[in-house]
């Protein structure tokens, strides 16, 4: 996992893009999560999570991302969860993940 | 024999077929999350860290947005919270319970309650606000075996919708699984707990018994006021032989005990035989022989946390060589114990005035152990007494039990540490009788 450099668009919005490996469980999970949280505390208002590298993701993973939906929304970020494979948009749209982030598929 | 239904085309365009799909899949996802709760409540990991995880995997199997784990403390009556997600920092960490909501989470089992219609409770009255705040919906008392060990505290679905049947009944599971693993906590601290006490009962059981065997080594030196302190001196020397030889902690425990009761048979010795200020005539001294045998008779029936106490008494007067007595045994025959407690008592004989001699100087002393290592002693005993004594002439131990026990006038004769470490690189690790018989 790592994070891409925060961007500034020419609106205004700062951001930032972390990347998920192949399996998202508890110890991958969580370092997103962390990865997240600085990156909100540091003032980012949208942030990308980038699926391509993510074959599963498990319950554990999908607690970690709304936890993660839920500290963007107290910070009034944005959440977007990109190149979401099929499962795991079928997944996240049973669970009720798509009401709060944006998916979008590989 | 019923037959397997194959798929038409028709099914897919059935609108219930989406459904269906949707169902397995969320079949598939719940019963995955459950085969790792499962194997997450086995693994005997961290118990804070199953907690945390089992919250996520309650949560993640549902969907839903926040949650909470609690242990119950009956002896409190309060719920303190084990992990937390997306409860924010105000969430009480101990939630207050009364007899009647404890008696209700009772009655209820584990089945969630809608807090929202619970507000009969005091417990949901109390902490209406609270709850309200932090988007709770379901709370789960967590009962296993008729008894209340904590709760689970679930918000909101991320799907907006309510809480279905088949939620409820996977909550139930997963309670079951977390509520076992806090009970399973909770007996491990209880034996804990009472492993604890027992440790402690049996620490002052053994200053008891510790206690009462100085109080017996005080009797039998009282009868004797030449001889006074020689049980307690015995039982130090033997102790310092223990650790020179490298036994452990209750193995030298129990030769210190050892020294300390070797002469208990001399209770029933005549006053008169034991002071005399004499050397002692033939029936006299067959009258006090009989002290070992006499003394293992007292011992025996005693349980000592120690094994061979009673042994070394009976056996502390024989030798090597089969000189010795009461019964006249050889070199390997003799209980290892009474051979330590016979060369801690002949250095303390040695080593004290006696109403018909005055004590032996040191030199002369450890020459006649060395002499005697193979005869009377065993030679690997003697060495670990002497290495006992050099370390403290050397400076290498603090307590300097030989200068208490001894003076320090005495311990600090001129060249007794050279002489010493001669006498020491000069003997032969086992005695000629051992070597005879192993040959």
């Amino acid at each position: 996992m790592n994070t891409e450099a925060v961007s500034l668009s020419p609106a205004g919005v700062k951001t930032a893009v972390v990347y998920a490996d192949d399996y998202l469980n508890k110890l991958t999970g969580e370092k997103i999560e962390r990865e997240c949280r600085q990156r909100l505390d540091e003032g980012c208002t949208e942030l990308i999570v980038d699926f391509s590298r993510t074959e599963i993701v498990n319950s554990i993973g999908v607690s970690i991302l709304l936890g993660v939906i839920d500290s963007a929304a107290n910070a009034g970020a944005k959440v977007v969860f990109s190149e979401v494979n099929e499962n795991t948009a079928e997944l996240f749209d049973m669970l009720g993940v798509s009401r709060h982030a944006k998916i979008v598929g590989q | 024999m019923g037959q397997t239904k194959l798929l038409r085309i028709e099914d897919f365009k059935n609108p219930n077929f989406k459904e269906l799909v949707e169902n397995k899949n969320k079949l598939v996802h719940t019963f995955g999350a459950l085969a790792e709760l499962g194997h997450e409540v086995a693994s005997r990991s961290n118990f804070q860290e199953t907690i945390r995880t089992s919250l996520h995997l309650v949560l993640g199997s549902l969907g839903i947005m926040r949650g909470g784990v609690a242990r119950y403390s009956r002896f409190e009556h309060e719920l303190n919270m084990l992990a937390v997600r997306g409860l924010g920092d105000f969430f009480p960490l101990s939630l207050e319970l009364c007899y009647e909501d404890e008696r209700q989470f009772l009655t209820n089992g584990l089945h969630p309650i809608e807090i929202s219609q619970a507000s009969v409770l005091p417990f949901f009255q109390v902490y209406d606000r609270t709850f309200e705040n932090t988007k709770l919906e379901l709370f789960v008392p967590l009962v296993i075996s008729d008894e209340a060990v904590g709760a689970l505290f679930l918000g909101e679905k991320a799907s907006g919708e309510p809480y279905t049947n088949y939620d409820r009944e996977v909550i139930c599971a997963m309670g079951r699984h977390i509520g076992s693993a806090i009970a399973q906590r909770n007996l491990l601290s209880e034996i804990e707990r009472r492993s604890d006490e027992n440790r402690k009962l049996y620490d002052d059981l053994k200053m008891t018994y510790a206690d009462t065997v100085k109080a017996f080594a005080a009797a039998i030196d009282c009868k004797d006021k030449y001889t006074e302190g020689h049980s307690v001196r015995v039982g130090k020397y033997s102790e310092i032989i223990g650790n020179e030889l490298g036994w452990d902690a209750d193995k030298i425990e129990g030769a210190a005990v050892a020294g300390y009761l070797h002469d208990v048979g001399k209770l029933t010795v005549e006053r008169k035989i034991i002071n005399a200020p004499y050397r002692i005539n033939a029936k006299e001294s067959a009258e006090l022989n009989k002290h070992p045998a006499v003394g293992f008779e007292i011992l025996s029936p005693i349980h000592h946390p120690y094994t061979d106490v009673p042994l070394a008494a009976k056996y502390h007067h024989e030798r090597l060589d089969g000189h010795g007595y009461p019964d006249g045994l050889y070199d390997r025959q003799i209980p290892y114990i009474a051979k330590v407690v016979n060369l801690a008592d002949s250095f303390d004989a040695m080593t004290t005035d006696r109403p018909y001699r005055r004590r032996r100087p040191a030199a002369d002393v450890f020459d006649d152990l060395q002499r005697n290592a193979g005869k009377q002693f065993a030679p690997e005993i003697v060495a670990a007494f002497f290495r006992g004594i050099l370390k403290e002439l050397n400076g290498e131990v603090k307590d300097k039990k030989f200068r208490k026990l001894l003076g320090r006038e005495y311990m600090e004769a001129d060249g007794l540490a050279v002489s010493l470490r001669t006498s020491l690189n000069s003997m032969t690790p086992t005695s000629s009788l051992t070597r005879i018989k192993a040959a």
